[in-house]
């Protein structure tokens, strides 16, 4: 459960003061599948981003799961990133040193999780991703479709409640692109909450609900 | 997270930019190589001449006539014109409860010949008592007979070189020698000493004293070796030995005595200090290695932002990025640290194989100060890449791409 309430967030760009939100008032359910639209500079990232405890509002409350998060000192908030946050980027972010095996078990190994529970569970999860024959290769070896895959995998591997979503498919063709969207839809049928952002009318429009947002507000 | 993990991660980051850690390596393997180097040179040119004042004999104590001070008054301020060591001061200086043994010594230059052949060589003037006092070894034949101190005979002990340069392949053993004008029988012939603190034994004659004060015309003496009964009576002996001088030089311990343990404790210093400060001078070269570190770290740390904005996403502590790059430099360090100790070690091996008879050897206190320091110093200059790393914003992080 994601309750924001009157959430400004202000960049102070040289002299002027930017307002990248204003006021958002937002309540997203467990397993809800939900779209962000809108044009760029709309604040669709900065809503992200403090959803994903990655940034902090300048002003307003953030609950999750009825917790304030707003106050929480960066460690706890850390903890909290990894154990209730999936994130997947439009750039997928793997780390190019390491396999696609590697990178999904790397939140693990933050979590400090035991090396035979880690092995197992990336197994699981590269398979449930369709990359079992991939593992061990390099993100450069892959293509774009895979490299987003391995980045889902990685961002589910925790058991996140929610899974966030910036442009997910705004570096693949089509094809990849609907099937990244369809794992996506996958995970969320298994109660997982999917906050996806993009510019694409037709994909936002496969979401239950679809938040359009301008000059850092949404108007429905 | 786990520690082996950290270390695991630092190791694959390392691993992928191997042209980084080669650089690193050399930096500090050259600091480590060096400081090993250079404290093993000092640390073993200390442990030699300590060693070589160690072997000059047990609780030595050497007397030479004549005291330096400064006594004030009208220039020249240095000492009084001193009395003569002679003889009967040895004498009466055997009489004290401290003194084990005592060998007066005579010094003079002289032509030694024998069958057509001559050379100028050192003659020393002592009694049998110098054997036990010098340590001395008697390859063939025997040392001086124990004689009166001032009795003369026509004998004389000889060096090795001597023997071989005067007699060949002869036995050298019952001849006679010609030392200036007069004749003395070989008795002995000394086992090869080697240099002792320039004084060479293989070059020597030893005559008694008597006949070396009637050989060179003088009644005193160059310098008295005492040997004390122990270590602790060695500074009984130095005051027994200045009230004995002052009872008979009219009220003047016009001698200079020095003890072989000031001798030794002394240069035990000057050599330590020189040690320390060569391995200082060394270490100047960990500091830059260590400079190095920070500065590959900064650049790596700048190279993957984009990286640290992930595990921040994912939810890695400032902590948890903090030991990630601070193990990726001790780890390079500790490597550098290693393979600069097998440098350093070979290097001591080829010296010593150039240099067989100079007893190279580093301590371990200074194999494990050079490790520590340099494990020091690469954490030292990581801890700044570390924090900036730590301190990243994670969105811009990951906006940059």
């Amino acid at each position: 459960m994601i309750q924001l309430k009157d959430i400004h967030r202000y960049f102070q760009v040289g002299e002027q003061e930017v307002h990248a939100l204003n006021g958002i008032d937002l309540t997203i359910s467990d397993g809800e599948y939900v779209s962000v639209m809108g044009p760029s500079g709309s604040g669709k990232s900065t809503l992200l981003n403090i959803i994903a405890l990655l940034d902090r509002p300048s002003s307003g409350r953030y609950l999750l799961n009825g917790r304030d998060v707003t106050e929480l000192d960066d460690n706890t908030l850390a903890n909290i990133r990894r154990d209730n946050i999936g994130f997947v980027f439009q750039f997928f972010h793997l780390i190019p040193r390491l396999t696609a095996a590697e990178n999904i078990e790397m939140p693990m190994i933050l979590a400090g999780i035991e090396p035979r529970q880690r092995k197992r569970r990336v197994a699981q999860a590269v398979a449930s991703v369709g990359l079992s024959d991939r593992a061990e290769h390099r993100p450069e070896q892959l293509s774009g479709g895979q490299r987003q895959r391995v980045a889902i995998a990685r961002a589910t591997i925790m058991r996140p409640g929610v899974l966030l979503a910036d442009e997910p498919t705004g570096n693949l063709d089509r094809a990849s692109g609907i099937s990244i969207m369809q794992l996506l839809e996958e995970l969320n049928q298994q109660n997982m909450t999917l906050i996806v952002i993009t510019h694409d009318q037709e994909l936002g429009a496969r979401a239950r609900r679809s938040l359009h947002m301008l000059d850092g507000e949404i108007d429905q | 997270m786990r520690g082996i993990d950290v270390l695991h991660q630092a190791s694959r980051a390392i691993a992928s930019q191997p042209l980084r850690a080669l650089l690193i390596l050399l930096a500090m393997s050259i600091g480590v190589a060096s400081v090993s180097v250079l404290t093993a040179l000092g640390e073993s040119a200390r442990r030699y001449i300590v060693h070589e004042f160690e072997s000059l004999g047990t609780h030595l104590l050497i007397v030479l006539p004549g005291r330096t001070e400064t006594t004030g008054g009208q220039p020249p301020l240095f000492g009084e014109t001193p009395r003569d060591l002679t003889l009967d001061d040895a004498a009466a200086l055997l009489k004290s409860r401290y003194i084990e043994a005592l060998a007066p010594i005579n010094v003079g230059s002289a032509p030694v010949s024998t069958g057509g052949l001559e050379r100028e060589t050192n003659i020393i003037g002592s009694t049998a008592a110098l054997q036990q006092v010098r340590h001395l070894s008697v390859a063939q034949g025997r040392f001086l007979p124990r004689l009166e101190a001032d009795q003369s005979a026509p004998v004389c002990v000889i060096g090795q070189t001597i023997r071989e340069q005067l007699f060949g392949n002869r036995p050298a053993l019952g001849k006679w020698l010609r030392i200036n004008d007069r004749r003395f029988r070989v008795i002995g012939i000394l086992s090869s000493e080697g240099q002792s603190i320039g004084v060479d034994f293989d070059e020597l004659v030893i005559i008694p004293v008597a006949s070396a004060q009637a050989l060179f015309d003088t009644a005193s003496l160059f310098r008295i070796l005492l040997q004390a009964k122990s270590k602790r009576a060695m500074y009984a002996a130095v005051d027994d030995i200045r009230s004995i001088i002052r009872s008979r030089h009219e009220g003047e311990d016009d001698v200079t005595i020095i003890t072989q343990d000031s001798v030794v404790s002394t240069f035990d210093k000057i050599l330590s200090a020189l040690t320390l400060t060569v391995a200082s001078i060394a270490g100047i070269s960990l500091a830059v290695a260590g400079i190095l570190v920070m500065n590959v770290m900064l650049v790596s740390v700048a190279q993957r932002t984009s990286e640290i904005g992930l595990l921040k996403a994912l939810g890695a502590t400032r902590a948890q990025l903090c030991w990630l790059f601070l193990a990726e430099a001790a780890l390079l360090s500790l490597a550098g640290a290693l393979a600069g100790m097998l440098l350093g070690q070979a290097a001591i091996a080829i010296l010593q194989l150039l240099y067989p008879h100079f007893p190279l050897a580093l301590p371990a206190w200074a194999l494990l100060a050079a490790l520590a320091v340099s494990l020091g110093t690469g954490l030292l200059f990581g801890v700044i890449p570390a924090l900036m790393a730590a301190r990243k914003d994670p969105i811009q992080a990951l906006a940059r791409h």
